[in-house]
């Protein structure tokens, strides 16, 4: 397997405020990758760098072995790399059908019938047809959230980075969603996903990847991470010591 | 299960395809029923709608909230003036040379002004307006900071009699309001019309969804300025004088205009044409108390801002769920029940 996303010595700073620090790693196509670490750590910030919505002071971004490191968002998003915002950012004033519509135009190219019958498909799979009609404005909390990953998916990405979606989701609710992103990723898509539902992220995740003060400090197989000293104290509060 | 529907149009889009229709032709044939007063102020109307409707798209879709539009409405006069004065253009000719000069005038001037952001972009287009003014002071040969009337030889080369030239120049007006209508809401009709209401509502997902943020932006922001451009040329055709003062006046080609968009609805196609009827009713109503017409202006505008943030048409169609303009999309199921659009 080839690496789809590969970065390199990412670093960002705002002022004395460090949110990416040398950071480096490969995501292979096909895998799917879970990312830990406490608030402020960073993550969403990763996720900025690598959609586009950040430049980076330094470093390197490829994807699909082209470097897209000065690729614009809109382009990157067109390029295959999608993501779903932490706090939802739903086209308010448009209808939940028409917010995936604009995915299946803008993002995957789509056109008349076509555009129409995916962004049906997206809303099917997210769970959110019998909502088409509604104003996002209007949706609840836990709708914008499942409106957020349709519209990533919406964009027929290769590469989805999905930010904290399952937050304050019942356990049935939390299920539908692992059933889901599964889904996706069993028809080929690559999965970056950053929670702190645990739970949720193991049961899709192959691999971990922890960072803290916009440093990556720990990679690797779930259970290793999760059992390891460093992690539990850092982001788990744990004193190893105790 | 067979595959859910989509389709646009609705009913009431519908009953308004057809009342505008009729309306249509009722207004067409004005100059066979309507008086000389009565036809210049139709024609200001139509102009004025115009005017709200392109404001509308820059401001509230593309949210490039512009107070200097004035800058092509007086670009566009001047240009009639001086195509026909000078390059001997038949006036028609004349309009529409204005507004593809005023397309090309307005891809630098957007380089420069977008670089700008929120309030400043405001003012950044206040700024241009007013050199636009003075420059055009300049020009000695067009009056200067006196100005100029259009000769009689061109008026004549519109029509020999009075009555032809009134009814052509009413027939223009309704005719380019049609057409900036008409060009508007084919645009937000299309795929790139769903970019810019996605853009509208949320730019970080926008630009994050594959739209290319500044490029659209700059396609609105041409468009609309040739039209007004258009739309200038057809309002000094009108007054048949020009001055800098009266072509790039603030007040009466951009601060009546935002009044007429935010009162009728700001980012919806129907708020424009509401907001148009309400102000030429308001300033029939109360032309002869002087100033403090302008007073009442404000008051209703305050007041329609702080009741009302989505104007009076964003009143009606959150209780009525009415949309007159097919654009949005609505998904039917098997049922036939997709859920009301709120």
């Amino acid at each position: 397997m080839s690496a789809l996303l590969s970065v390199s010595g990412l670093s960002k700073s705002f002022g004395a405020v460090v949110v990416a620090d040398q950071t480096s790693f490969d995501v292979e196509q096909g895998a799917a990758i879970g990312i830990l670490g406490p608030n402020g750590a960073g993550k969403t910030s990763l996720f900025n760098l690598i959609t586009g919505a950040l430049r980076p002071d330094a470093g390197q971004i490829v994807f699909g072995g082209a470097d897209i490191t000065n690729v614009s968002a809109a382009e990157r998003c067109r390029m295959g790399i999608c993501r779903s915002f932490q706090i939802p950012q739903p086209f308010g004033g448009m209808t939940v059908f028409e917010n995936a519509l604009v995915g299946a135009t803008q993002g995957a190219g789509l056109s008349g019938n076509s555009a129409e019958v995916h962004a049906v498909e997206v809303l099917e799979a997210t769970g959110l047809l019998p909502k088409a009609n509604v104003r996002a404005g209007a949706l609840t909390l836990l709708e914008r959230k499942r409106l957020e990953m349709a519209r990533a998916l919406s964009a027929r990405p290769k590469l989805l980075l999905l930010d904290e979606i399952a937050g304050g989701l019942t356990d049935a609710e939390c299920g539908e969603l692992i059933d889901t992103i599964n889904r996706v990723h069993a028809k080929g898509t690559t999965i970056i996903w950053i929670e702190h539902v645990v739970h949720a992220l193991l049961a899709v995740v192959q691999k971990l990847i922890v960072i803290d003060f916009g440093k990556k400090i720990a990679e690797g197989e779930p259970r290793e991470i999760m059992g390891s000293a460093e992690v539990k104290e850092i982001y788990l509060g744990v004193d190893p010591d105790a | 299960m067979s595959a859910p529907a989509v389709t646009r149009a609705t009913r009431a889009s519908r009953i308004a395809t057809v009342v505008a229709a009729l309306g249509l032709v009722v207004l067409m044939l004005a100059p066979w029923w309507a008086g000389r007063a009565d036809m210049r102020l139709m024609g200001e109307i139509y102009l004025y709608l115009s005017l709200a409707c392109l404001w509308n798209l820059m401001a509230g879709y593309a949210g490039l909230v512009s107070v200097g539009q004035q800058a092509y409405v007086g670009f566009g006069g001047y240009m009639l003036f001086a195509l026909t004065v000078f390059g001997g253009l038949h006036p028609i000719a004349a309009i529409v040379a204005a507004g593809g000069l005023a397309a090309v005038v307005s891809v630098p001037v957007a380089t420069l002004i977008f670089r700008l952001k929120g309030a400043y972009f405001a003012i950044g287009t206040w700024v241009v307006a007013e050199v636009f003014r003075l420059s055009f002071a300049q020009v000695s040969a067009l009056g200067g900071g006196s100005g100029s009337s259009l000769p009689v030889g061109i008026v004549r080369s519109l029509s020999s009699s009075r009555s032809g030239r009134e009814a052509l120049s009413y027939w223009l007006a309704l005719g380019a309001a049609v057409l900036v209508i008409g060009t508007v809401y084919l645009f937000l009709r299309s795929r790139r019309g769903l970019a810019l209401t996605a853009i509208r509502d949320s730019e970080a997902a926008a630009s994050g969804l594959g739209i290319d943020i500044w490029r659209t932006k700059l396609e609105v922001y041409v468009v609309t300025s040739a039209l007004t451009a258009v739309i200038g040329g057809l309002i000094f055709l009108q007054k048949l004088r020009i001055s800098p003062d009266a072509a790039f006046s603030v007040n009466d080609w951009t601060a009546f205009v935002i009044f007429i968009v935010v009162i009728g609805g700001i980012g919806t196609l129907e708020g424009p044409i509401i907001g148009t009827l309400v102000f030429f009713a308001i300033r029939e109503t109360l032309a002869d108390f002087g100033t403090s017409y302008l007073m009442i202006l404000g008051a209703v505008a305050i007041v329609v801002m702080l009741k009302a943030p989505k104007g009076i048409w964003g009143l009606i169609r959150d209780r009525f769920d009415l949309e007159l303009f097919p654009l949005s999309y609505r998904v039917h199921q098997n049922g036939g029940e997709g859920g009301t659009l709120r």
